[in-house]
């Protein structure tokens, strides 16, 4: 029996789950391989598979002799299961495209997460350009000058 | 079990103080076997003072991005760096950072990358035991 008295409650019920999503919303699964996180992590923060498809892990452990300018060198062996890490837990892994899928078309394999459509989204008008040059962040590829559990696949700070 | 009492205490205190003056001195048995590979393929007794000459120096040959081990390790050993990436390095210090140069593979892996980067070529084992000494100093 539904009574008119339940309505606001009904609401707010409704107003807190709507708002725990919004706020929920940037979070990505955090890197659980040791390997990964210690050789994905030593020059810049380790970043969340979940933030490029397969295609562009699979370029990018390809070409580490010319990593973003830095020669990178690993065994093979770490390679394959870096390589495969990665690809496993790529945006396009589950059967629902991820966040970070949109907006890539199928012809694109971009190599820099700050290049995809849903990453250039989430910053434009709220960084002021020059705090990409401040001294502490330095780079685009220091999320956790910002969003401080960045490594935690928490970026819900913003 | 009064005895076993006393011996659990005694070790227990031994670790408490080994791993407290070990952040202050510099011995590591790890690490002082990774400088004694070096000097058995070194043309002098290491020093300190070419290891700091070394860190500071501006040698070209290198990449123009990193000019000197400084440019990411910032000017004291005793302070974080920072990549270019902008994440941060803990100090290069032993006194600071005690984990520091206790694993062979890691510290021939940093000093190929690294000294490539700033000098353009690899580092003589004097170059990199003078250079152990001068951060095991610190």
């Amino acid at each position: 029996m539904f009574h008119i008295y339940k309505l606001p409650i009904l609401a707010a019920a409704l107003f807190l789950l709507a708002t725990s999503v919004s706020v929920a919303d940037e979070r990505y699964s955090p890197i659980k391989d040791e390997l990964v996180s210690k050789e994905c992590g030593a020059c810049h923060m380790a970043f969340q598979p979940e933030m490029l498809p397969k295609r562009s892990w699979k370029k990018i452990v390809g070409n580490l002799s010319d990593h973003f300018g830095e020669v990178v060198s690993l065994d093979a062996m770490t390679k394959e299961h870096i390589a495969s890490y990665l690809q496993d837990n790529a945006a396009d892994s589950g059967w629902w495209g991820g966040k970070f899928m949109r907006g890539i078309k199928n012809h694109m394999t971009p190599l820099r997460i700050t290049e995809t459509p849903h990453w250039i989204r989430e910053h434009k008008g709220e960084v002021p350009s020059q705090l990409w040059s401040s001294p502490k962040v330095k780079s685009k590829a220091n999320c956790i000058a910002c969003h401080r559990r960045a490594n935690r696949g928490d970026y819900d700070d913003d | 079990m009064k005895t076993l009492h006393r011996t659990i205490v005694i070790a227990t205190a031994a670790i408490l103080f080994g791993g407290a003056s070990s952040s202050i001195a510099v011995a590591n048995p790890a690490r002082d076997d990774i400088i004694k590979s070096f000097a058995t393929q070194a043309e002098m007794p290491f020093s300190a003072e070419r290891g700091k000459a070394l860190f500071e120096a501006k040698p070209g040959g290198g990449k123009p991005e990193t000019p000197s081990c400084t440019t990411c390790h910032g000017t004291s050993p005793l302070k974080a760096g920072q990549t270019r990436a902008g994440k941060l390095i803990e100090p290069m210090a032993v006194s600071k950072t005690s984990g520091r140069f206790t694993e062979l593979k890691k510290v021939r892996k940093w000093f190929r990358r690294n000294c490539k980067s700033v000098m353009g070529r690899e580092c003589t084992p004097q170059e990199k035991g003078d250079f152990l000494t001068y951060m095991s100093s610190k």
